[in-house]
């Protein structure tokens, strides 16, 4: 099961699938997004629960912006798109057309994450802090937790990157890429969710 | 095939500290989790000193709260499941021909973030005050307007390392069990405590991040000054509720279905009959985890939800006796007509029965909304829950380790010691909790300091009292009898019962660190049993011998632990600790200790481990089959 021994022609086609860690992996980050899941289900509960609690701040009517929050879920589910490139990439066993994609991802992600930072920068000058209510406070903890997925998911998958620069493909770092690519989506389906039960919503009611 | 790796063997302590053995990871959670069900037990019996006669001045109020908030946490989170995690580590992977777990190395992860939660949460004991409002930490008494001191904060801090460690624990089992059955074992043959762990396994899965995310709220209010539960700035105080209680009711699932478990192992062996109705144990396992989730609210019945909701959740309540009704009715009928043997494990399991019916019944009772307005907050509902997990889960806990001991350690239990552990406990237990069924219904409150003089309560609480004793009497004389074992030789055959039915008896014991030498090939439900049926000496295996791929031990799960364990005191303290120079010195040792623990999951990332291998004339020799 010395995987590394491998040379980059001779993987099989689903490489991260070839051995039983990489199986194990896949099935264990499959539950992990499982409890995830859970975890982001707790925290709409609760921003839902919440949201009508604005004291004298800002109102989601006035604070939120779709054209900012429209740009960037384009950037995050095209991010998406190229992330499902990688792992297509990676199936063909092209490491080149595979690192080129995740650098794509993990540059969309950054520019997702500088969006964020700037509405959060935005949204305290209006008066919008942390503490100003229950509602800031769920806000902030909600899309506060996804940000801190997407930028653990850009050191994660710069550091692959390396990985995969250093190393080539092989049946150890395949199923890191395809985890990473799991993990991609997953925060993905949550922004998702983020931008129909914050933004629109808080546009509409 | 390159066998060239060679990876340093530790010795001594550096040997635990590293470990990625699922055997050994189980041996140190039974030890920590050990620990603190004495540490529990103590503060039960001071509990217990100052409520022995009314108007007691032995320990104040404020003490008081401290004890039963420690006991309740540390009994649930630091003593149950880590005893239970210890079981199933020791034995899951053995129960499915597995060599090891999935993730040997996040096993040991999850083992060191719960011991440091575990040892976070009980260091506050001697810097100030340990956290006071209760297990269940309800607000506002657990905001800063009510609980001040820092007390809460080791609770917050101290659950939310420790959960990351249950919640590693549980993905691990899942994936195990699903990935690592040997050839033949299909899910309908798995041994029934692999089936409740599994299903435990799920449940932890599905509850412990609604657990993290109220932790992490009640954090962001009293260290951020976040709004979530201070109904000033708009908060929700029953939000709370709900969120502790949707994980709440969960876990205490958690907390007895690895024990249904255990009790299925031992009355089928020492029955030497099949246990009765393994399909419909199975369902009804699986059907207890499922209503399990849909019943969080009748812990809020007095909240006022509004009579539609509390008849929703009183009836799912009740649901709940039909699946726990059969596998009572399932472990009767494996007693019946079998050849039963009276060990000290089987006397637990055996004690469990009757035991646990009562405190199903008084759940039953609890169930009924309008009658659960006169239990709630009293001495009754003590006795009911005390009822389900002391004489539910510790006493199949107790069954486990008798029945195990002889496969974790090598060497059998003295059988006559613990008899007398078996009579101790189980009297004791009833003493003390069976009176205070009626110390609640005449009026008793619980989580009051003391109580007047001639309301009637003095003798029962005397009673109560001379019972707890009495169980800790049992439980020394367990510590005596596990601790005395280990100056014998070892000497426990592979199957020390004889009447061994599931794959952890066909190896030594205790077993080599690669657990099986050739993957045995199951051919049925009760594998070894069915060999022996059909006059087999052991199993078939499914493999020739070979060179044995191993883990290596690592220190980093241990480094990134106690990273956490900084990072949650810093960020305790940062209001307290000041400065150095322009930088606060909590929120300064706080980003240390989280860098600490990102660096090591840094290195662990860009570091493979290639493991070693057993090579084939290391193995054991005694006689493998071709």
């Amino acid at each position: 099961m010395s995987a590394h021994t491998h040379v980059e022609g001779q993987l099989p086609h689903e490489p991260e699938k070839a051995t039983l860690e990489g199986r194990n992996k896949i099935l264990g980050f499959w539950l992990f997004l499982g409890g995830e899941t859970v975890l982001f289900g707790t925290l709409f509960s609760v921003y839902l629960a919440l949201r009508g609690q604005v004291l004298d701040g800002p109102t989601p009517n006035e604070l939120f912006s779709l054209p900012l929050t429209a740009l960037a879920t384009l950037i995050l589910l095209t991010s998406s798109l190229t992330s499902v490139f990688a792992i297509h990439a990676m199936h063909k066993l092209d490491n080149k057309a595979l690192i080129k994609w995740l650098i794509i991802t993990v540059v969309l992600g950054i520019a997702f994450l500088v969006l964020e930072i700037y509405e959060f920068s935005h949204y305290l000058h209006l008066g919008h802090g942390f503490t100003t209510s229950a509602f800031s406070s769920a806000f902030y903890t909600l899309v506060g937790f996804h940000g801190a997925h997407v930028a653990l998911g850009i050191v994660w998958i710069s550091l692959i990157i390396r990985q995969l620069m250093k190393q080539g493909l092989n049946t150890v770092n395949a199923p890191k890429v395809y985890v990473a690519g799991m993990y991609w989506h997953f925060i993905d389906v949550v922004w998702v969710f983020i931008f129909t039960v914050v933004y629109l919503m808080g546009k509409v009611v | 095939m390159s066998h060239v790796h060679t990876v340093k063997r530790h010795t001594g302590l550096m040997d635990w500290l590293t470990t990625v053995d699922h055997k050994k990871i189980g041996i140190l959670y039974l030890i920590a989790g050990g620990f603190f069900f004495l540490v529990g037990g103590l503060e039960a019996l001071l509990i217990r000193v100052q409520l022995w006669k009314p108007l007691n001045d032995f320990i104040d109020a404020g003490t008081f709260n401290e004890l039963i908030t420690m006991h309740g946490t540390t009994m649930i989170f630091l003593a149950a499941m880590p005893m239970l995690f210890a079981l199933m580590n020791a034995v899951i992977p053995l129960q499915i021909g597995a060599r090891d777990v999935a993730f040997p190395f996040l096993n040991a992860l999850g083992f060191w973030t719960f011991l440091f939660g575990g040892v976070l949460l009980n260091v506050s004991w001697f810097t100030g005050g340990a956290p006071d409002a209760g297990w269940t930490s309800y607000v506002p008494l657990a905001g800063t307007t009510y609980s001040a001191d820092r007390g809460v904060d080791y609770y917050v801090m101290g659950l939310q390392i420790a959960g990351i460690g249950t919640l590693i624990g549980g993905i691990n089992f899942l994936a195990t069990i699903i990935n690592m059955r040997a050839p033949g074992m299909t899910f309908m043959r798995m041994p029934m405590f692999t089936w409740a762990a599994f299903i435990t396994s799920a449940l932890i899965l599905f509850a412990f991040p609604a657990l993290t995310v109220g932790l992490v709220a009640l954090m962001f209010d009293r260290i951020f000054s976040a709004n979530f539960f201070n109904p000033a700035a708009g908060g929700n105080m029953v939000l709370w509720e709900h969120i502790f209680w949707i994980f709440g009711h969960p876990e205490v699932y958690i907390l007895i279905m690895p024990a249904f478990g255990i009790i299925s192992e031992v009355v089928s062996t020492f029955s030497r009959k099949r246990l009765f109705g393994y399909s419909s144990m199975v369902f009804a396992t699986m059907l207890i985890g499922f209503l399990g989730f849909m019943v969080w609210a009748h812990h809020m019945f007095t909240t006022g939800l509004g009579p539609i909701a509390n008849s929703l959740f009183s009836i799912a309540t009740m649901l709940i006796a039909i699946p726990t009704g059969i596998k009572i009715f399932n472990w009767v009928f494996t007693m019946w007509g079998g050849s039963i043997r009276f060990t000290t494990a089987n006397l637990f399991a055996i004690g469990f029965i009757p035991t646990f019916v009562m405190g199903g019944v008084t759940g039953v009772m609890l169930a009924a909304a309008p009658a659960d307005f006169q239990y709630h907050d009293t001495y009754f509902v003590v006795a009911h829950f005390h009822y389900v997990i002391v004489g539910g889960l510790i006493l199949g806990i107790f069954a486990g380790l008798h029945y195990w001991w002889p496969k974790m350690f090598g060497r059998m239990l003295n059988e006559k010691i613990g008899i007398w552990t078996f009579w101790t406990f189980i009297i004791g237990f009833h003493l003390t909790f069976f009176v205070q069924h009626f110390l609640g219904l005449i009026g008793m409150q619980r989580r009051v300091f003391t109580y007047l003089d001639g309301v009637g309560f003095n003798e029962m609480n005397l009673i109560s009292t001379i019972g707890a004793f009495l169980m800790g009497v049992g439980t020394i004389l367990f510590l005596i009898n596990t601790i005395g074992s280990l100056f014998r030789p070892m000497d426990a055959k592979d199957d020390p019962w004889e009447d061994g039915r599931t794959l952890e008896w066909t190896i030594p014991s205790p077993p080599p660190e690669y657990n099986f030498k050739q993957t045995p090939l199951v051919r049925g439900y009760d594998a070894l049993w069915k060999e022996k049926m059909d006059g087999h000496k052991g199993m078939t295996p499914a493999e020739p011998i070979g060179p044995i791929h191993m883990p290596s031990p690592s220190l980093l799960p241990f480094l990134m632990s106690l990273g956490l364990f900084i990072g949650g005191f810093g960020f305790m303290y940062a209001g307290e600790w000041g400065k150095i120079g322009a930088l606060n010195t909590g929120y300064t040792i706080g980003a240390l200790g989280v860098i600490m623990t990102l660096g090591c999951m840094v290195a662990r990332s860009v570091k493979d481990d290639p493991g070693f291998h057993i090579e084939e004339h290391e193995l054991d020799d005694k006689g493998g089959k071709a």
